[in-house]
């Protein structure tokens, strides 16, 4: 059977396999290289950034920096009893070089995330350690202030000796490393983060629920008239999309304020009584009416291009084998909708759970969400660490339905506009 | 949309709640936006309407927070207007030509890993905003771009390109290869075929994409919250500061403008996904 091994041949006298796998490689190379560019960018400016931040969340460098001789000393303490003195003149001489440098006001703040009451026990030391006699700096520490004196402090100095840490981790799931280095709970009165995460949760999970009610008739009103109509009422869909999100936000703190439109029709109809006006800013209701209204297009958008492919004579043929309209909806239309419902929840839950903007601005003290805090983290407290650290929480939730949303929908599918 | 008239009553009575429920929810989505509208034009510096204006009459009207938004000492709408234009409009040029040259390779089918580099590139749009903020204000800080325009431009970029890209994408995926082969076989080279055959067929998608990225980098605050200084405010950043601090009439003056701004781009937009499907043979 020679002729089932010869080779085709080119016209060049290459095998025809070669010279095909040849040209595919090079196909292969050339759209890369098409997508290279935009890739490089992404990934210089946006992948590795994210992936600093994880190393901020877990670095603790500094006070390991900032205190070198000590922590060498601190070695062979075993935390039991307050330090020998070695450990004190070790402590003495670093902190000395830290004021030289002016830097002993960041080693108070750092150490004072690990224990309150660092800061003034600080400062006092750089005043009283400048007439210091040499030998003793025990003793003289000590005489500085009584919390010197006290070994739960030089604990929490131990504590912060590691390079690395998930404290900013435990920190956002209002659990803390006690001195035994258990992890435990905080105190009840102080779990803020816990309740802001639930929040989070329970905001973005009625949002979309609220979302779906609203939009399932009006995508299906809209799939199902004739185009002439529907390409009017689809403006009013799409304009909300367009339209800037302050804006938006903007007519809603009009409208939701005491003397505002809303509160007047209350009154108008006798709802309420006019001095005893409902409050619906600055509060989980603001923050409920204005993410629902705002995100309501990315739940029609999907559905409505989902309900646009389902043949009407689907739901006649279901009403003609003797199922009322109901059956025929519910047996029929609802199931080929799945794919749509899908998409514009998981759509409209990734983008609640991370809303900032509107619930600053109408969700008062008891609307806000877990973003409002990573904000407030990196502009007023200055705590980066832990705003990463809570930036990363948030994201590994989005990327679980960030993953879902492509396994189900796949994420070229998504439709814009 | 009228029922048979073999329709049964308490179907009928179904059929009209269900039309209420439509209008009711159309309502909610649309008459926020129509409030802001007579209120700039409040002669009173309160936002709440007068008993002038519900009078209709004329006195109560003026077009004095509009004068303030222009002429106004101490405004810095003008500013804010300069910069955001500026930074819009150098962000959508740079994610339009980054987003379509990606597309291209994306939409070839030799394209490896296709799904994974999509979801990479995508994935700007997927993140939370306040993630990315914190994320490219660490970078530009380290590169030395924080409060600067080329380092909103770039933020913007990595914000805009997802949409370029899917809007390309789609309209890619309705692409007749076989006239750009019809050109290589006539002797034009892939450059030339790209410029003369390609670029005229998806233009439409382009330009709804740069439509996309120009609207995201006209509308996005949280971003520049953490990268801008005070020279490179913008509008969106003055409304958040006006917002937070107190409400002023002048705001919904602007705010009335952006409504404009943005029927136009909805308009156009509209018009071109319009072209786009009849070129692409989608008849509904």
């Amino acid at each position: 059977m020679s002729s089932e091994n010869r080779q085709i041949l080119t016209t060049d006298g290459i095998p025809l396999e070669v010279s095909l796998k040849k040209a595919e490689k090079k196909n292969k190379i050339r759209a890369f290289l098409l997508v290279a560019p935009l890739l490089l960018f992404i990934i210089i400016t946006y992948v590795f950034p994210i992936g600093d931040m994880l190393m901020r969340s877990v670095d603790d460098k500094m006070v390991t920096e900032m205190l070198p001789k000590t922590y060498k000393s601190m070695e062979k303490w075993d935390g039991k009893e307050l330090p020998p003195e070695e450990v004190f003149k070790a402590f003495y001489i670093d902190f000395q070089k830290l004021i030289e440098e002016e830097r002993e006001g960041k080693l108070s703040t750092q150490l004072n995330y690990t224990k309150n009451g660092f800061k003034s026990i600080i400062k006092k030391l750089r005043r009283k350690s400048k007439s210091f006699e040499e030998g003793n700096y025990k003793e003289q520490i000590m005489a500085v202030h009584r919390r010197w004196a006290d070994v739960e402090y030089w604990r929490a100095i131990k504590r912060r000796a590691p390079a690395y840490t998930y404290q900013k981790y435990l920190k956002g799931m209002d659990m803390y490393e006690n001195e035994k280095g258990d992890i435990v709970n905080v105190a009840e009165d102080r779990r803020i983060h816990r309740i802001l995460w639930l929040r989070t949760l329970e905001i973005a999970f009625f949002v979309t629920v609220f979302c779906f009610l609203m939009a399932y008739p009006i995508a299906h009103l809209l799939a199902t008239l004739p185009m002439k109509y529907s390409n009017l009422l689809m403006i009013c869909v799409l304009l909300p999309f367009w339209t800037s999100l302050l804006v938006r936000t903007a007519s809603w703190m009009i409208l939701l304020q005491q003397q505002g439109i809303v509160n007047d029709f209350f009154v108008t109809i006798g709802l309420v009584t006019d001095d005893n006006r409902v409050e619906m800013m600055y509060n989980k209701t603001g923050s409920y009416v204005a993410m629902t209204q705002i995100l309501l297009p990315f739940m029609v958008l999907p559905l409505y291009s989902v309900m646009k492919t389902i043949s009407p004579s689907l739901m006649r043929a279901g009403k003609s084998l003797g199922g009322t309209p109901f059956v025929a909806f519910w047996k029929v239309y609802f199931p080929l909708t799945i794919p749509g419902i899908g998409a514009g929840c998981l759509l409209v839950f990734i983008l609640a759970i991370g809303y900032y903007i509107t619930p600053a601005l109408v969700g008062g003290a008891s609307g806000t969400l877990i973003s409002n805090q990573i904000a407030f983290h990196m502009k007023s407290t200055l705590d980066w660490s832990f705003a990463s650290a809570m930036g990363l929480m948030l994201l590994s939730g989005v990327l679980v339905i960030y993953w879902l949303y492509n396994k189900l929908v796949g994420i070229d599918n998504i439709k814009l506009g | 949309m009228a029922l048979p008239k073999y329709t049964e009553p308490h179907y009928r009575i179904w059929h009209y709640i269900y039309l209420t429920i439509c209008a009711a929810v159309f309502f909610f989505l649309i008459a926020p936006l129509f409030v802001i509208f007579p209120l700039s034009f409040n002669a009173e510096e309160f936002l709440v309407f007068s008993d002038g204006m519900k009078r209709l009459d004329p006195d109560a009207f003026s077009l004095r927070w509009y004068q303030d938004m222009i002429y106004g000492t101490k405004n810095p709408w003008g500013l804010a207007a300069k910069n955001s234009f500026i930074i819009a409009i150098f962000a959508t040029i740079g994610s339009v030509l980054l987003g379509t040259v990606a597309a291209l390779g994306l939409s070839s089918r030799h394209m490896p890993y296709k799904g994974l580099i999509m979801a990479v590139l995508i994935s700007p749009m997927i993140v939370p905003l306040i993630i990315s903020g914190v994320a490219i204000f660490f970078f530009m800080a380290k590169v030395g771009l924080a409060a600067t325009h080329t380092g909103i431009v770039l933020a913007h970029i990595i914000l805009g390109t997802p949409f370029v890209v899917i809007t390309v994408t789609a309209t890619l995926s309705g692409f007749d290869h076989s006239v750009t082969r019809a050109a290589a076989s006539l002797g034009s080279n892939p450059v030339n075929t790209f410029m003369k055959i390609t670029l005229p067929l998806i233009l439409p998608g382009v330009i709804s994409g740069g439509l996309f990225a120009f609207v995201t980098s006209f509308d996005e605050v949280v971003v520049v919250l953490f990268l801008a200084g005070l020279e490179n405010t913008t509008i969106p950043v003055q409304m958040w500061t006006g917002l937070r601090e107190q409400l002023s009439p002048t705001i919904l003056a602007v705010a009335t403008c952006l409504i404009i701004l943005s029927t136009l781009i909805l308009v156009t937009a509209e018009l071109l996904r319009r072209r786009s499907e009849r070129l692409r043979g989608i008849n509904r």
